[in-house]
């Protein structure tokens, strides 16, 4: 899964007015992007069942005319703002605007197409509406790194962001949605798949930390050693995801059948053991990788001078070493975390659990819903891990650079 | 007082210091000169067991090095390393803290101390305790260095080309300190530099260092008046050798007593404090034979002539 990078790291170079003649160039292709959601893409999908195809729906056809105009209107604005104006706190507003109007447009249009009591009708969100959301969420998020909030700041805004989020749903504002109704049918099994997601991606990346950082502290020490086992990492990080869940299927299930030690531990060939063995393994690289980077930038003068100063080797090593490699060694983190969240769902093929569940249930039932149901939590734990871990990099890296 | 006895240490088939011996008195400051190679800076790091020797023995007041682990026996020996190798992290106030803290020392004798010792290198504590040594120019971070080796107020400072990062005036400026911080707090200081006229300046004693070996160790006037060898001699520069003479005189040491008519009145005045080799200098730039040596409160109290200064450019 890759992540979303524009909004974690603040870019390298200046970039406050990339206008041309006055237009906003960014402004200028979300425009074109919004503007074929809204004219030639179907907002909303009408589904007289869950899994038959979706009737298209334009926002004129599903909201009272006032409240299709007012859509309009507001999304017209916000254009205007995204192509001329420079001041990124107006950028912002407007985008959150446009996400309020396009999400209260999409309630709504449920509200309206599903009769009284029916729980069969779905109305879905439509390409139109996602390229909406994309397009908004880009114009948000791009004012934001040009207001260039500090750690604090960003790791706040996302608080505020999944607040309000889950404010909104825990209000039954979007309840006629068919995401949400898919969750109402399986709402105790996202609580289950939710906390299995978290225990594997934390839990692989613990036991990985447990293993990486002696070996990549050990890897520093033993130059010679280094290239071989990097190498050995690499070739594991390079076998597909699934290709590793299935080899490792046939070992732990021999182990699981001769060791009864190893089956009482709940060891199987299928289920969380081996979807816990390929994240490690598959965690493993970066973080050692980033250990050896991390120790290397500390300069040779300063480890000298913490021995010279009768620091023991283990306190030179903690208290100098490892504390000035700090930062680097959580972008290696940071990166396994958010490579975790998304590779458990490809777990869920060998009973690993998580919201990947979902995702394989809902391709089995061609039921999109339900994919969705898997797919956009995974995605907004991801973000919200790289939020984090990027913000507490930054803020290392500002003491002590 | 460091006593070591035939001090050796050996990578595979190389030898890096061969059997030296040597005694270093307390209060003094010694310096060990010698070119990139020479064993010099192993020799320092073998005191402090920063390298384990492959035989012989160091005494620092009588008792063994090896008496006691590594890492305690430098927590009571202060070092100062080129470039600094100050803590990035940490502030300057806890990068002056650090031995206290590996001690544990009670935190209010820690702030004590590295407010004094801040002062006593001209860091002003309250404009310079929380900054980041980043935040600091080179001669400052040099300081911040020296500060913190001295902080567990160790009796013997080794440094290792303490000035070797610094420009040509700041360096000035940093090795008068340094001869003011030994008066200061009588700490025996052994330095490592590969900068002869640096040896000069500030050792009661020189170790002059080649292949591994102790070429000759002596007073500075002796290295010059009387080198042990060939290299020694090249080192301490034949071609210059009366002018260093001159150089390791102050003005003071070598003063006349003033005439009785109190002497000429255009007379060039010097400070007590210069050397030889800067008095005459000035005498040859004003045309002058005679010189009025005056203290530190501008009174005269002795003369020089040029005949005297020459005099001593010879060896005796």
């Amino acid at each position: 899964m890759s992540s979303p990078g524009f909004l974690l790291r603040r870019p390298a170079s200046a970039r406050d007015a990339p206008a041309l003649h006055g237009i906003d160039r960014l402004g200028a292709l979300l425009t074109l992007v919004g503007a074929a959601g809204l004219f030639l893409l179907p907002f909303v999908a009408f589904k007289a069942n869950r899994i038959l195809p979706g009737d298209p729906r334009g926002l004129e056809q599903v909201l009272p005319v006032w409240a299709a105009l007012t859509c309009w209107a507001t999304l017209a604005a916000v254009a205007a703002v995204a192509l001329l104006c420079a001041n990124a706190s107006l950028r912002l507003a407007a985008a959150l605007a446009g996400l309020v109007v396009i999400a209260m447009a999409l309630a709504t249009a449920a509200n309206a197409l599903t009769p009284p009591h029916n729980r069969i009708v779905r109305v879905a969100p439509g390409a139109g509406f996602w390229l909406l959301l994309a397009a908004l969420g880009l114009l948000a998020t791009d004012a934001i790194t040009r207001m260039r909030p500090g750690p604090r700041a960003r790791v706040l805004l996302l608080v505020l962001f999944l607040g309000v989020v889950g404010l909104t749903l825990a209000h039954g504002t979007f309840d006629n949605v068919s995401v949400m109704r898919e969750y109402a049918v399986n709402s105790s099994a996202f609580a289950l798949a939710a906390r299995q997601h978290i225990l594997l991606s934390l839990g692989s990346l613990g036991a990985a930390v447990i293993v990486a950082l002696p070996l990549g502290i050990f890897c520093h020490r033993a130059p010679r050693l280094q290239p071989g086992v990097l190498s050995a990492l690499n070739i594991i990080q390079t076998i597909p995801s699934i290709a590793l869940f299935g080899i490792l299927m046939a070992p732990l299930g021999a182990l699981a059948a001769h060791v009864p030690l190893a089956a009482a531990a709940g060891i199987r060939g299928i289920g969380a053991a081996p979807a816990v063995v390929a994240l490690f393994l598959y965690s493993l690289l970066p973080i050692v990788a980033n250990t050896v980077a991390g120790l290397k930038r500390v300069s040779p003068a300063t480890v000298e001078a913490a021995l010279g100063m009768g620091m023991t080797r283990w306190q030179t090593l903690r208290s100098v070493e490892l504390a000035l490699a700090l930062p680097v060694i959580l972008t290696g983190i940071r990166i396994v975390l958010v490579q975790n969240i998304g590779l458990v769902t490809v777990a869920a093929l060998i009973g690993g659990g998580g919201f990947g569940t979902f995702v394989f249930g809902g391709i089995g039932q061609a039921a999109t819903d339900l994919v969705l149901l898997g797919a956009i939590p995974t995605v907004v734990l991801a973000f919200s891990a790289a939020v984090l871990l990027d913000a507490l990099v930054e803020r290392l890296d500002r003491v002590r650079q | 007082m460091i006593v070591i006895e035939s001090l050796t240490k050996r990578y595979g088939s190389a030898t890096a210091v061969d059997a030296v011996s040597m005694v270093i008195e307390r209060n003094s400051l010694t310096v060990i000169v010698g070119t990139s190679g020479s064993g010099k800076s192993t020799l320092l790091r073998m005191i402090n067991r920063l390298v384990e020797p492959t035989s012989g023995r160091v005494l620092i007041e009588g008792r063994d090095t090896e008496s006691e682990p590594g890492h305690t026996l430098r927590r009571r020996i202060g070092y100062v390393i080129q470039g600094h190798g100050l803590f990035p992290h940490r502030t300057v106030a806890e990068n002056v803290a650090t031995v206290p803290r590996l001690l544990k020392w009670e935190e209010a004798r820690i702030r004590a101390r590295t407010e004094q010792l801040l002062a006593a290198l001209q860091l002003d504590p309250a404009l310079y305790s929380e900054k980041y040594p980043h935040q600091l120019s080179g001669g400052q971070q040099q300081r911040v260095g020296v500060a913190r080796a001295l902080a567990a107020e160790p009796a013997v400072l080794l440094m290792d080309e303490p000035f070797g990062a610094l420009d040509p005036i700041i360096r000035e400026k940093a090795q008068d300190d340094l001869l003011d911080i030994q008066r200061k707090f009588g700490t025996t200081i052994v330095l490592v530099t590969h900068d002869i006229d640096e040896a000069f300046r500030l050792g009661d004693r020189v170790a002059v260092m080649s292949e591994g070996r102790l070429l000759q160790y002596d007073r500075p006037e002796v290295l010059v008046t009387r080198p042990a060898d060939s290299i020694v001699a090249r080192m301490t520069g034949s071609a210059e050798r009366a002018m260093r003479l001159l150089s390791l005189t102050t003005a003071g040491e070598a003063a006349l007593p003033l005439a009785s008519d109190g002497g000429k009145e255009d007379a060039p005045v010097v400070r007590a404090s210069a050397s030889l080799r800067e008095v005459l200098s000035e005498l040859l730039w004003r045309g002058s034979e005679i010189a009025t040596i005056v203290d530190e409160n501008g009174t005269p109290c002795g003369r020089l002539t040029v005949a005297a200064i020459l005099a001593r450019g010879r060896p005796s």
